[in-house]
């Protein structure tokens, strides 16, 4: 079999499994959900207030949910035994790796772009801002997934992991934040956003390029 | 370059005295407290291989 | 006289020789220290805007510029490990990262120390403080990983593939911080401006770093005698458990 056609395989695979386990898509956005509306019941729902914290807020609740679904990355083919089948195919590891990125990003990144436009709305945000929030998000959250399949792999099948995992993983998600959660700020600001997206795509690439790598290695260092 | 007037303005930094010796004492405390520790440990292992 | 360095990547032959440099650095640290002091309190004069506490910088800004020079000296170990798969690098770079971290923590203490009497309050989200303070998180991190795992060839190479993307991180994190310090305080607001810079206070400052690097130095090889110790016994107890298992074996 052709490696395009074993990547094929592996990627329709892994649709398939986050299909079959809708539970998971709905944990995470259900979690977005409800560490959104925390905040306002913790700072107070005065709307000037809203509509400045709310770039912020809605960005760092899909970060957090993002880090929270790292655990199911490689866990489920660790567990069973097809992580170290992948390691040893004939494919390279880095492709692989970039498949299974992908994957887990359409079921917790993307429904986390969908959704808080919509939630965004709780926060007294224009629409152009909201247009402004999910294009960020749209191209954060990948790499929130491929920054975080690094995390994830260096601490596979650690005790405790999901706790090191968000450790190590949040500093490295600062910029992401920064630059998305800035774009949305700026735009609400009546500043241009292109600067902090321009800046977020940029980071995007660096990590298309170097993360599913870095993300290989550490799974050969885990599973050696 | 004696720019002191006297051992209480030496001390006392212009009003800021509280600032600038914690600053000095702590780090002078923590590589203090880390080469201590250390020595400690290489101590007990050193004893350790007595045996 | 043909040194052959290949022969000190050995960590028998490490032990030694890290001993008896430790002394000497940790003296010349010293000596460098009290140079170091002398100028900070006695040679640099005080400052027109700031008066005294400017003296702060002589601690804070030598802890800052080695808090990142040590994360940048364990990435560079680390990546020699992964490379040339040599055990002493790796125990190199898990013996400056203490040291690292606690230069970090100084450089946010200090800088706190020198911003309440400036600014009024303990704590500025400016740009260099908040990215020393997420180099601790990342300092932490590595901590965090390297002690969770408890087979120490996992440990070795998982943290150094840390600090490697980490390292990598710190220039991106940096600008990314100081993009997101102008975006919400318009004109860049330095905490800690530090005075115009006489001579003196330049001379100061790097005297101090020098001291704190020598310190670094001397530190890091007493730490890695401990390491090298410490895994020599792990080695010297398994091959005992495993004697006593096989000779249960032969038993039976």
């Amino acid at each position: 079999m052709s490696t395009t056609g074993i990547l094929r395989t592996l990627l329709w695979r892994d649709i398939q499994l986050v299909l079959r386990r809708q539970s998971d898509v709905v944990a995470t956005l259900f979690f977005f959900i409800v560490a959104v509306s925390l905040f306002p019941l913790g700072v107070g729902a005065e709307p000037a207030l809203l509509r400045s914290i709310g770039p912020g807020v809605l960005w760092v609740a899909a970060l957090l949910s993002a880090m929270l679904s790292l655990g199911r990355l490689f866990a489920a083919d660790f567990s069973d035994g097809t992580l170290e089948q992948l390691v040893l195919a004939p494919v390279p590891l880095t492709l692989v790796v970039a498949v299974k990125i992908f994957a887990h990003w359409v079921a917790s990144g993307l429904p986390l772009v969908m959704l808080a436009p919509l939630l965004g709305l709780q926060f007294n945000l224009e629409v152009q801002d909201l247009g402004v929030l999910a294009f960020s998000l749209l191209l954060g959250t990948p790499l929130l997934s491929l920054i975080g399949a690094i995390g994830a792999a260096l601490t596979l099948g650690v005790r405790g992991a999901g706790v090191l995992v968000a450790i190590l993983v949040l500093p490295l998600y600062i910029p992401v934040l920064i630059f998305g959660a800035g774009a949305v700020t700026a735009s609400a600001a009546g500043m241009s956003p292109q600067g902090a997206l321009s800046l977020l795509a940029a980071l995007l690439v660096l990590g298309v390029v170097f993360a599913p790598y870095a993300a290989a290695a550490a799974l050969r260092i885990a599973l050696e | 370059m004696m720019q002191w007037q006297s051992l209480d303005a030496f001390l006392s930094m212009g009003g800021y005295g509280f600032y600038v010796w914690l600053s000095f004492g702590l780090t002078a405390v923590c590589m203090a407290v880390e080469l201590v520790l250390l020595y400690a440990r290489q101590n007990t292992l050193d004893d350790g291989e007595q045996t | 006289m043909r040194i052959n360095w290949y022969r000190f990547s050995s960590p028998q032959t490490f032990y030694p020789l890290a001993g008896r440099l430790a002394p000497w650095f940790l003296g010349v640290a010293g000596l460098l220290a009290v140079v170091g002091l002398y100028i900070s309190f006695f040679v640099a004069p005080t400052d027109f805007q700031q008066g005294e506490a400017y003296r702060i910088i002589f601690v804070h800004v030598p802890a800052a510029w080695m808090s990142m020079f040590i994360y940048l000296v364990m990435a560079g170990w680390s990546a020699v490990g992964l490379a040339l798969n040599a055990r002493l690098s790796f125990m190199m770079a898990q013996a400056l990262a203490p040291t690292g971290a606690m230069f970090t923590f100084l450089a946010l203490v200090t800088g706190s120390l020198w911003g309440k009497p400036m600014w009024g309050t303990w704590w500025v989200w400016d740009a260099r403080l908040t990215s020393e303070l997420i180099l601790l998180f990342l300092y932490i991190g590595h901590m965090a990983l390297q002690s969770a795992m408890e087979d120490t060839r996992r440990a070795d190479r998982a943290g150094a593939m840390f600090a490697l993307v980490s390292a990598i991180n710190v220039p991106i994190i940096y600008f990314s911080v100081k993009w997101w310090n102008t975006l919400h305080q318009g004109a860049s607001i330095s905490l800690t401006k530090a005075p115009a810079m006489a001579h003196a206070m330049l001379l100061g400052m790097l005297v101090m770093a020098l001291a704190f690097w020598a310190y670094t130095i001397g530190v890091a090889l007493m730490r890695v005698r401990c390491v090298i110790k410490d895994r020599e016994r792990e080695a010297e107890w398994i091959d005992e458990a495993r004697e006593i298992d096989e000779a249960s074996e032969v038993e039976q």
